[in-house]
């Protein structure tokens, strides 16, 4: 056959790349094609920082940073549910309401009138109120055929209607559960940050040369062991960073190592379970995985539970870091900022593109936004337009690369 | 079942409410043949596809594997048997690598319910080697970035990697170039010669000639001819297409059946 066969873009390619040269020759080349990775996101950060840092110093002190942390924790949590909700080529528009059921639920539980629940029952309970909605929307969308988008905007509006039944006559509660105020407001004892984050490395880069041995032993191309060492050591540097600077203040909050926890256990859902191939593969082409007998309307029921649980998550962290909510809770700009976090994290709209770590990057970017406009006390409009901004530069990025990709045949 | 057909049927009929797709169509497939299913637009054959892969339950008649009578109710029942089919718009994921795409479905697992990506890649990597599919850069790109005759192959692959025994294939040639359509035709052929029971439909009858054994003709629901290859030529079948006259059924050399 004569057709000039493309080497395959971004990661495939660097694992066939037998050295660190042809990686980083395959990187380029995945660069030109359109399969830019985390690129953007990382100079936007770089942008931002620098903006933010020239226009007031505080932005890059330890004690802002720890706030930024705590900050972004509930937005990321929501944003993670959402990541698989779009990788479905679907949209869940009920999340910011899920979240405040959540947190309304949880001070509502947990309320000391001598008639409380334990604080792991209230929190239990919450997440499986947020599971349940998930459900349910999920069987309408899947067993009578509504597209998402409108049950989705049902349960926002009827949600929304919800915490303000739960919340009549309240005004505000105060959350008074220790534990509950403790994931966003307690930070780990330093040495205890330390050993954490430091072990979590330590295994990510262990599992990776255990990976890379077991291709080697199957007679597999392998990664350049370079490339590994490499990409384990740049982590290890952002965690050294990360946990030196927290502890110059506060330190590292619970809340962040729950987030950490999370990334870990959704990437492997995602990449490394059936279910997570068959989330994708829906994504991709829902025919074919229809034809390959894939329970396509099971998948698509568990992943708005997801959605609905991490929702629900989202809502308790933040019912956390405010300790309290009101009749406010979930609305504002939660919804459209979590599912802008997915997006400029580099999760595609019409799914099957993305990772878990999107949420996390992107949370990254709109906080960070938020944050350093808040220090330069700012007005929320001037915020919505640069989170707007943000936002549509982002998608732009994706679709020109996405012609690109076209351009060079991988669509 | 040495030397009878492998996939057998007889009399199968198939109706859409006044729409009379299949019409007492009989037809085999014996191990190393391969069998062209010809017919013009709306003769039936994909309806036929579609009862054997047990997309559709038939009305009337009988599948038969191995000389047993078979229920074919869903297509985990069809792959249960050993029937693959491979459709034209071939069913691929384009955001999936070859791999995965291969093992969509039926993915193998390892410990703690984890994808066995060692054992999937090495098994697609061997069977793709089995087919002699040399095109591929690797089995871990995307099969967006493949051309058509290379996903082709990759359809085929992903059909005959599960100790299938019959592979139907659904005009595997129609939208592919003079090089891609030779890739795809040599890996029809070679199917057969592995033993494979192969039925391919196809609108393109020079491809046909040079790959199939025998030639099954529908036309308007009914197998109007079976023809040996060796004792045909081009005119005839398209006669058996398109001829409306109904003194010709069964016209050319009948093979009876075993």
């Amino acid at each position: 056959m004569s057709t000039v066969v493309e080497p395959s873009p971004g990661q495939p390619a660097a694992l066939e790349a037998e050295t660190l040269s042809d990686a980083v020759r395959a990187r380029l080349r995945g660069l030109r094609g359109g399969e830019l990775g985390s690129l953007p996101i990382l100079l936007g950060l770089l942008v931002i920082v620098i903006v933010f840092q020239s226009l007031n110093e505080n932005f890059l002190s330890p004690s802002n940073f720890v706030n930024l942390m705590v900050q972004m924790a509930g937005l990321t949590t929501i944003a993670m549910g959402i990541v698989f909700v779009l990788l479905l080529g679907e949209i869940d528009l009920s999340v910011g309401y899920v979240s405040g059921v959540a947190g309304v639920s949880v001070a509502l539980l947990l309320f000391q009138d001598g008639g409380e629940l334990p604080g792991p029952v209230g929190i239990a309970i919450a997440l499986v109120i947020g599971a349940a909605i998930g459900f349910l929307h999920g069987m309408i969308i899947t067993k009578v055929g509504v597209p998402s988008f409108v049950v989705t905007l049902a349960g926002l509006l009827a949600w929304n209607g919800v915490v303000l039944l739960l919340m009549a006559g309240k005004g505000t509660v105060i959350v008074q559960d220790e534990l509950v105020i403790g994931i966003a407001n307690s930070f780990l004892p330093e040495m205890l940050g330390w050993i954490v984050i430091l072990g979590a490395v330590g295994l990510y880069g262990a599992l990776q040369l255990l990976g890379l041995r077991a291709r080697a032993r199957a007679g597999l191309p392998t990664p350049p062991p370079v490339l590994l060492a490499l990409r384990v050591a740049a982590l290890a540097a952002i965690a050294v960073v990360v946990v030196w600077f927290a502890y110059e203040n506060r330190g590292i909050p619970y809340v962040a190592v729950l987030i950490v926890l999370l990334l870990v256990c959704l990437s492997y859902v995602a990449n490394r379970t059936r279910f997570g191939r068959h989330v994708y593969a829906i994504g991709g082409n829902q025919e074919a995985a229809q034809r390959a007998g894939i329970n396509v309307d099971r998948v698509k029921v568990s992943v708005f539970m997801i959605a609905g649980t991490m929702a629900a998550l989202g809502g308790i962290i933040f019912a956390s870091r405010l300790r309290s909510v009101d009749t406010a809770a979930g609305g504002g700009d939660i919804l459209l900022n979590s599912i802008a976090a997915a997006v400029i994290g580099g999760t595609s709209l019409f799914g099957g593109r993305g990772h878990v770590k999107s949420a996390l990057l992107g949370a990254l970017i709109i906080a960070s936004i938020a944050n350093g406009m808040g220090l330069l006390g700012l007005s929320a409009g001037a915020k919505f337009v640069v989170t707007g901004v943000v936002l549509l530069a982002a998608v732009t990025v994706d679709a020109v690369s996405r012609r690109g990709r076209a351009s060079s045949g991988r669509a | 079942m040495a030397d009878g057909p492998v996939l057998e049927l007889q009399g199968v009929s198939k109706s859409f409410g006044a729409v009379q797709a299949l019409d007492g169509v009989d037809l085999e497939v014996r191990e190393g043949e391969v069998m062209a299913l010809v017919g013009d637009n709306g003769a039936g054959k994909s309806t036929l596809i579609k009862c054997v892969a047990g997309i559709h339950t038939i009305d009337a008649g009988e599948i038969r594997f191995d000389g047993e009578p078979v229920q074919v109710s869903g297509p985990k029942d069809a792959a249960a048997l050993g029937i693959e089919v491979v459709y034209q718009d071939l069913a691929l994921c384009d955001n999936l690598d070859v791999v995965q795409n291969m093992y969509l479905g039926r993915e193998r697992l390892g410990p703690l319910r984890r994808l066995d990506e060692l054992a999937m890649e090495q098994t697609a990597r061997e069977t793709l080697k089995g087919l002699a599919v040399t095109t591929l850069k690797s089995v871990r790109q995307t099969v967006a970035g493949l051309s058509g005759g290379q996903r082709q192959s990759v359809a085929v692959a992903k059909a005959v990697m599960w100790n299938s025994r019959v592979v139907i294939l659904d005009e595997p040639t129609a939208a592919l170039g003079v090089a891609q359509t030779r890739q795809v035709l040599d890996l029809v052929k070679r199917l057969g010669q592995q033993g494979l029971a192969v039925v391919i439909v196809s609108h393109n009858l020079s491809d046909v000639f040079e790959v199939a054994d025998r030639i099954t003709v529908l036309r308007l629901g009914k197998d109007v001819a079976t023809l040996r290859v060796a004792d045909t030529n081009q005119q005839q079948v398209v006669e058996a297409i398109t001829s409306d006259a109904p003194a010709d059924r069964r016209a050319g050399i009948e093979v009876a059946p075993a």
